[in-house]
């Protein structure tokens, strides 16, 4: 383990969410090392700060304190707009919802991040096309979102997450909207995309799910009390 | 920028109605206010005009019946002034500029085979400055020598020249005045006018008040007119002018009846402060609508906002600067803007160029957008436009984008 393999580097990482009336604890003092090529299923039961720790590997947010450096760069006192650029060039982000914008087709869905990284039109259209066909979607590039099911949003959504060729790639219970057979072709997507090399990072609370990962690490009330590898390989 | 555009228009075209009110309300403030402020200018340009048409701050006056006894003589007495007592009054009142006698008489004139009764004034060279008679370029109005070696000259109205000559030029045409000809030396320009003591100026002819008399016999002016200096000094030469002719002549200075006076720089202070008044008038409904306006435009975005957190929240997490997000709507508001202000004028100009085939032009005036009220609408306008788009494109650019696509 060199640290050139680091893409993500926490430690001693707390986030203290102040409502006004109550302070929330959701993070008490994470140590976390991921290295390229893993893929991490995060578990643990509702509540227990998952969703805060995706939040700040992907850059949606920042610590109350301890340090964290993503591919090498630290990021704290870093400005809104270079999170943004971190967020951009580092992180594709999937997520329970989808989060796609309704107005516009698939492919200019998938083309966005790359509209905000600066990539020339010509470029843009190509890279998207080409990850649509990747995810089985080559006949459905100028469909709008609600016209599309459920795991084929969710598969817009990955070859969105893809489009920038992020360092690591963040996915917040992606089939938690899904009926099993839908999930099941997505969590097949994620396996083929580490099996490809990429550095994914699931939330699930599906067994099932995490058994396909590497590594599986598990959070209780803001703390990691497990973190241990399993036996699948990449 | 292409893509901020083409995004722009994309998220125009799927906020159909919100984009359509927008766009309305700013069309509708830019109507209003051109179009109270082109009226306002048209009714102003026409109440000078037609003031200037009677004259240029000047003073009317006619001697009448006396109805004051004085020093010993009854009243009901007859007032009569000759060229001599105004000669007289005039070196004694400091402040006068100008002053003017005028003998009126209907005159027949001919040429070739046209017979006409024409409304005729005898006048100083004075009278044309004093009265607006602008000639047209080849002429000029009754001059010094004309005045003091009597010559038969005439400058006639426009109308009258028309009626006349036709189309053919008057000046240096000989006509009969009386059985005398008379040499036309001057064409008045074309004047609005719908203020006056005797006929319009127009239809009227005017020679040499010298001439004059020489034709008629007439001893006493039927009125005379004059000016002050100092516009503001007015009332001050009025009443100098009362006791000096009415020393000469003897009658009671106070007697407002043996020199009945028309001050028209009254109509003048009228106008101004009519002016001012309408003015103001005009500018806080315009500011008011402006304010209006700029509330329901800057509501409507922040109902956007509302609408687009999520959306802003996605575009945020995907790597898009605040600058991205708060360009993309100062655009949008600007864009709206400058479309509802577009449309504004465009609707004002065509309300202006219908407006005149009304025929009410002649009450109101004809309503002009002019350069500096368009420029001033379209400032404020987008002045509007820019701090409604401003305030709700910061908030929506300060969201915390975990925040954001929860909503
Ligand atoms: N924006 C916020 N403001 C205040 N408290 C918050 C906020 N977001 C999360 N929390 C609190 O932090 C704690 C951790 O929340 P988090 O969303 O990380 O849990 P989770 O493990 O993702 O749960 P789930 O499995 O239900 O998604 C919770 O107690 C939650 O109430
Ligand atoms: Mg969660």
């Amino acid at each position: 383990m060199t640290t050139q393999n680091h893409i993500i580097r926490m430690d001693d990482i707390r986030k203290t969410y102040d409502t006004g009336k109550v302070k929330v604890d959701a993070l008490k003092g994470i140590h976390l090392e991921i290295e390229k090529g893993e893929m991490i299923a995060i578990v643990g039961p509702s509540g227990s700060g998952k969703s805060t720790l995706m939040n700040l590997i992907g850059c949606l947010d920042t610590p109350t304190s301890g340090t964290y450096e993503i591919g090498g760069q630290a990021v704290s006192g870093v400005t809104r707009d270079e999170l943004a650029e971190i967020r951009n060039r580092r992180v594709g982000f999937v997520f329970q919802a989808f989060n796609l914008l309704p107005h516009i087709t698939a492919l200019e869905n998938v083309e966005l991040p790359m509209l905000f990284g600066g990539i020339k039109p010509a470029e843009r259209h190509k890279r998207a096309s080409e990850l649509l066909e990747r995810v089985g979607l080559g006949d459905r590039l100028d469909h709008k979102p609600t016209e599309l099911s459920g795991g084929q949003m969710q598969r817009v959504a990955i070859a969105r997450a893809l489009a920038m060729e992020p360092d690591i790639v963040l996915a917040d219970e992606p089939t938690g909207n899904l009926d099993s057979s839908a999930g099941g072709d997505i969590m097949s997507i994620f396996t083929d995309l580490w099996q490809q090399g990429r550095t994914i990072v699931i939330i699930t609370h599906d067994p099932a799910l995490s058994r396909r990962a590497s590594r599986v690490v598990e959070i209780h009330d803001g703390r990691i009390t497990s973190d241990q590898a399993t036996n699948a390989a990449a | 920028m292409k893509d901020v555009l083409k995004q722009l228009a994309r998220d125009l075209k799927a906020e159909k109605l919100r984009t359509f009110l927008t766009i309305f309300g700013i069309v509708w403030g830019t109507v209003a206010i051109s179009l109270m402020l082109a009226f306002g200018t048209g009714l102003h340009t026409q109440l000078i005009k037609s003031t200037a048409g009677l004259g240029d701050r000047i003073v009317i006056a006619w001697p009448g019946l006396t109805s004051i006894p004085f020093e010993g003589l009854g009243k009901g007495r007859k007032i009569r002034i000759t060229d001599d007592d105004l000669t007289t009054a005039r070196g004694n009142v400091p402040g006068l500029k100008a002053l003017s006698a005028e003998y009126s008489n209907n005159l027949k004139v001919e040429y070739g085979t046209k017979t006409l009764s024409v409304d005729t004034s005898g006048v100083a060279p004075e009278f044309g400055s004093m009265r607006n008679l602008i000639p047209q370029a080849g002429g000029r109005f009754i001059d010094d020598i004309d005045l003091a070696e009597q010559r038969r000259t005439a400058f006639i109205g426009n109308k009258l020249a028309k009626d006349i000559f036709g189309e053919t030029p008057a000046v240096g045409k000989t006509i009969t005045v009386n059985q005398s000809p008379f040499l036309v030396v001057g064409v008045l320009v074309e004047k609005d006018q719908d203020s006056s003591y005797s006929g319009r100026d127009n239809e009227k002819m005017f020679i040499p008040s010298t001439t004059f008399r020489a034709l008629n016999g007439d001893k006493y002016v039927d009125n005379f007119v004059f000016q002050a200096a100092a516009s503001t000094d007015t009332k001050a030469v009025i009443e100098k002018l009362r006791s000096a002719l009415g020393g000469r002549l003897r009658f009671d200075a106070k007697d407002k009846e043996a020199l009945s006076m028309w001050d028209t720089t009254e109509q003048f202070q009228f106008f101004d402060t009519f002016m001012l008044a309408f003015n103001a008038f005009l500018g806080i409904i315009g500011v008011l609508t402006l304010v209006v306006g700029g509330i329901g435009v800057s509501n409507i975005m922040n109902v956007v906002v509302e609408e687009r957190t999520r959306e802003i929240g996605i575009k945020m997490a995907l790597g898009a600067k605040q600058r991205w997000i708060l360009s993309q709507f100062l655009f949008e508001t600007m864009l709206v803007t400058f479309l509802g202000g577009a449309i504004g004028f465009a609707i004002s100009l065509t309300v202006c160029a219908i407006f005149p085939k009304l025929g009410l032009a002649e009450y109101v005036g004809n309503p002009v957008v002019s350069p500096l009220v368009a420029a001033l609408t379209s400032l404020a306008l987008g002045l509007v436009g820019l701090v409604a788009g401003y305030f709700p494109a910061r908030d929506a650019a300060r969201l915390d984008p975990v925040v954001a696509m929860k909503l």
